[in-house]
């Protein structure tokens, strides 16, 4: 330390000076009706500057027809490192080509740790994360289960490199699409999940 | 005499909801300030809902020092199996009381003439007379003294707390905070010295009232700019025997824990950090009326303001008073201000660092201070 710095005082009135500096300027912008804050009200309020490969909700996309393009390979519950994803398959015999779906998908977010493992290993690009997290933060642990018609419509993707072959006994058209889509919806707001913020795109 | 008590008990409420009010608005502006200086948003989550309605009143968070009174009080009040459980019991109320009882002698406004305050009611303006009452729960003419014995006290309440924890922590906290405090009380009595050498008196109403003049024509004669050493030196050392940041071995949480109140829980514990807070608010006190000039705005006086070249300008009994008051709190909460700036914006002292700061630096400046100004004093009136 030079003798200068050894003598307390100055060094400290310039600490001083800069965290009063920054006070100043925070409190300038707060009663000018102007944010003098970096962080948000959370979660009010929500940052629209997240990095493009942020990890945030999970989405499961959607055949044409509307059904999840999942097929139950547990691929994804395997390489959870927390162990949230549950995955329960169920048998399709109309459907020869992917016989196997989900008849039961659930995460819990309690305890998700937004790894993007689950993205990483599914073969079918089935699950995918976006970059926002849209309506997570709640009073009751309960709501932090999202079953299967939460996943695949709150943000409605689709694989349109994959054309799918339309399941015996339905037209393969987006108009069944968005109805079966319609109609998860209704339902999954039914069950209490307020979390729509975006229609069938 | 029924006239003193009325007016005495005026007083005196009017002291003791200040300091309350300080003391629970200080734990806000010290929320919100240190958000603020770092770019956050402070605490905003704490409400108070209108009954029968869905209406929060957030009100920038004002409420969350309620909301700590209340966690505080319905705490359980845990106690450690061995100690001594009078001294234990005791502790908390010797910190706290003094801390309340310096206000005494600190007078926050100028004289208050009752019969003209009043003087729409003729019975109660007729009732009162012409008795005038300075603005002060007492006035005693050792008023400075008075201070410094109070302020003796609170090291007593915390080598009593530490000591009858039965608790290693808590011992080591209080031997911490009895050197700390002795050492930097020697230094905040040694600053003020000049001032009374400066002043010729003891008494905070008389000091208060000798800073209303001018220095050189155009200064106004406040205590920081007859003794702006002594003002540097008696704040560092305030702060240090509230043993606030960077002064805070005495309760350094990450050595010990606590420190002296390691054992202490629910409103014991509350009533240690709220004479912490209102210590804040006294010694924001103290430095105004010693160094910032009291209660009066610059060239302001009990009459009116004179401005420099002798232009007085008269005003009203009752606006004078009240912006004596107010110019009082202003300065209280200016000086508060400043201490929680230092707070968050110092990293905390080596004990060692501590000791010789206070021994080898301050003390021989203090000293030097003194020197100076007894012999420019001596100069002048010789």
């Amino acid at each position: 330390m030079s003798w200068w710095e050894r003598a307390y005082l100055p060094e400290i009135l310039r600490g001083l000076s800069i965290t009063g500096g920054v006070f100043l300027t925070n409190m300038w912008h707060w009663m000018t009706f102007r944010k003098g804050a970096l962080t948000t009200y959370y979660p009010e309020e929500t940052r629209a500057d997240y990095a493009a490969g942020n990890r945030g909700k999970h989405v499961l996309t959607q055949r044409p027809d509307g059904r999840p393009q999942c097929i139950a390979c547990n691929m994804c519950a395997t390489v959870c490192p927390a162990k949230v994803i549950e995955i329960e398959a169920a048998f399709d015999p109309d459907d020869p080509v992917h016989p196997k779906y989900p008849a039961r998908f659930e995460i819990d977010y309690s305890r998700c740790i937004f790894c993007g493992l689950c993205v990483e290993a599914c073969p079918e690009d089935a699950i995918r994360m976006v970059k926002e997290v849209p309506n997570l933060p709640t009073f009751d642990r309960q709501q932090l289960w999202l079953s299967l018609p939460e996943l695949l419509n709150w943000n409605p993707q689709r694989d349109v490199a994959k054309p799918y072959p339309a399941k015996a006994g339905t037209e393969n058209t987006a108009k069944a699409g968005t109805e079966n889509t319609a109609k998860a919806g209704a339902e999954n707001t039914a069950k209490g999940g307020a979390d729509k913020t975006k229609g069938p795109a | 005499m029924m006239q003193d008590l009325v007016v005495y008990l005026v007083f005196i409420g009017y002291a003791v909801a200040v300091l309350l009010v300080f003391g629970t608005v200080l734990t806000w502006v010290e929320r919100k300030q240190a958000a603020i200086m770092s770019d956050r948003i402070g605490a905003n989550r704490a409400y108070v809902r209108i009954p029968f309605t869905q209406i929060k009143l957030v009100w920038l968070g004002l409420f969350h020092g309620l909301a700590d009174g209340i966690k505080m009080m319905l705490k359980e009040d845990w106690r450690p199996d061995s100690y001594d459980r009078f001294a234990y019991a005791l502790a908390p109320w010797v910190v706290f009381t003094p801390v309340l009882l310096v206000f005494a002698v600190i007078p926050f406004g100028g004289t208050l003439v009752p019969a003209k305050l009043l003087q729409s009611v003729p019975s109660v303006s007729a009732w009162f007379g012409d008795r005038t009452y300075p603005m002060q729960i007492a006035r005693v003419d050792a008023g400075l003294l008075v201070v410094f014995a109070f302020g003796g006290l609170t090291i007593i309440g915390t080598m009593l707390a530490g000591w009858s924890s039965s608790n290693k922590f808590s011992l080591l906290g209080a031997l911490r905070a009895g050197s700390q405090m002795i050492s930097y009380e020697l230094i905040m009595g040694l600053t003020v010295l000049g001032l009374i050498l400066i002043y010729g008196s003891v008494d905070m109403n008389a000091i208060a009232q000798q800073q209303s003049g001018m220095l050189l024509g155009f200064l106004p004669a406040w205590g920081i700019f007859l003794q702006p050493f002594a003002a540097i030196l008696f704040l560092t050392a305030a702060i240090a025997e509230n043993k606030r940041i960077p002064f805070d071995l005495p309760e350094a949480e990450s050595e010990l824990i606590a420190g002296y109140y390691t054992e202490y829980s629910a409103m014991k514990m509350g009533l240690f950090m709220f004479a912490e807070f209102i210590e804040i608010a006294i010694i924001g006190a103290l430095f105004t009326t010693l160094f910032l000039g009291g209660y009066n705005l610059p060239f302001m006086s009990d009459e009116g303001f004179v401005l420099p070249g002798n232009h007085v300008v008269p005003m009203g009994h009752a606006a004078i008073v009240l912006i004596q008051l107010a110019v009082f709190l202003g300065k209280v909460l200016l000086v508060s201000s400043f201490q929680i700036l230092v707070r968050w914006t110092l990293p905390r002292f080596r004990w060692d660092q501590l000791l010789r700061f206070a021994w080898k630096f301050m003390f021989p400046l203090a000293l030097a201070n003194l020197t100076v100004t007894a012999v420019v004093v001596w100069a002048l009136h010789a």
